[in-house]
């Protein structure tokens, strides 16, 4: 007997994702989904971003990790809610994990959510989380080729952020070309160069962020933003 | 990498399905994956083989159609597909206003079983 399925693979995880955004949306979060390989800055760009942001606004912070806590302490420090995700192998975050998690964080009321994924390129591409914005990071120290090696994580991304610009003048990375191969294949993505070591950069990036975090406020009706601009006060 | 989650979805859902008709053993699978996917068939047709001893998969074959993308130009409207996903831009005028239709698609297609 032969049986038409047509079923999703990914099908649960999208239906979940959905979910995440619709209750995400009724609260006016702005979340964001950091991407990228290991050790290309994520931790530390989310360190710089929320001290600029942390007496403007109120944010929540996913850190998804194999296996340590390590990320999620430096975050802490910053004096952000964390909630550490450890997928023991997994080597992605998924909408799944992302509903538990949250529900630790709901009580604080974040206006902004970051996830920070697991450092890898591939597999996170593939799974929505119910984020409003993906935000990839490169870093100048691995090289010129990741966008049209990964593609796909550069095609789904709305930001890509160029890090470690500090280092350029000591890597054979090339800001043209990579602008170029993102262009190629995703004509719409914002870039912005960062260093997390200098602060180079950090602010434009910083400033658009908020800008977006407003939008999504007012996207809700007006009386609702209003009485949540009343709250933080 | 996560071909082996994805696999687990795989049986999952096919065996809730056998369920309901009452089918107990599998011969065939047949996935359709999207090129612009990042799930390698090859590592689909591995997890598929470490997964299935003992269970109603036990006998059964795995298909992997591999589903190329569709393009078409938004300037000359050609239509073309991807060959080898570096770049979309159009054979024919040098646009990068592309149109992407499927090509991220991954869904089991059927399965049979007795
Ligand atoms: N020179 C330089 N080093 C940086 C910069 N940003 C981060 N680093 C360093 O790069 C290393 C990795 O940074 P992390 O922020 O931990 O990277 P990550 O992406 O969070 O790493 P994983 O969570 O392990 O995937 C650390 O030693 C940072 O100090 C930068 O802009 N310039
Ligand atoms: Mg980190
Ligand atoms: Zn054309």
């Amino acid at each position: 007997m032969k049986v038409k399925l047509e079923s999703r693979l990914l099908g649960a995880n999208e239906l979940i994702a959905h979910n995440n955004r619709n209750m995400f949306s009724s609260r006016g979060i702005l979340v964001i989904n950091l991407m990228s390989s290991p050790g290309s800055g994520k931790t530390t760009i989310l360190e710089c971003t929320i001290q600029e942001l942390v007496k403007q606004i109120k944010i929540g912070v996913i850190e998804g990790d194999l296996y340590t806590d390590q990320d999620a302490r430096r975050i802490e420090q910053q004096g952000v809610e964390v909630v550490q995700i450890n997928t023991e192998g997994t080597c992605h975050l998924d909408a799944q994990m992302i509903c538990h998690a949250y529900q630790k964080l709901d009580a604080s009321k974040p206006q902004l959510l970051f996830i920070e994924n697991v450092g890898n390129l591939v597999c996170p591409a593939e799974f929505d989380l119910g984020e409003d914005l993906r935000v990839v990071v490169i870093s100048t120290a691995e090289g010129n080729d990741k966008v049209t090696k990964y593609p796909l994580v550069f095609r789904r991304a709305d930001v890509v952020l160029v890090n470690k610009t500090d280092l350029l003048p000591y890597t054979d990375f090339d800001v043209e070309k990579v602008k170029n191969d993102i262009g190629l294949i995703n004509p719409s993505a914002s870039i912005f160069l960062v260093s997390g070591r200098t602060g180079e950069g950090m602010e434009a990036w910083i400033c658009w962020l908020l800008q977006q975090s407003k939008n999504k406020l007012l996207s809700m009706n007006g009386t609702s933003y209003l009485q949540m601009a009343e709250g933080r006060k | 990498m996560h071909e082996l989650s994805l696999m687990q979805n795989v049986l999952q859902t096919v065996e809730l399905s056998a369920e309901q008709h009452h089918i107990c053993r599998i011969n065939k699978v047949k996935l359709v994956i999207g090129q612009l996917t990042m799930a390698l068939p090859d590592s689909l047709l591995f997890a598929f083989e470490a997964l299935k001893p003992g269970t109603i998969f036990a006998n059964a074959s795995l298909v992997v159609e591999e589903q190329k993308a569709r393009c078409q130009c938004r300037r000359c409207r050609q239509e073309f597909e991807l060959d080898e996903f570096y770049g979309l831009v159009c054979p024919q005028c040098g646009n990068i206003d592309i149109q992407v239709q499927g090509g991220d698609e991954m869904y089991v297609d059927f399965y049979e079983g007795e």
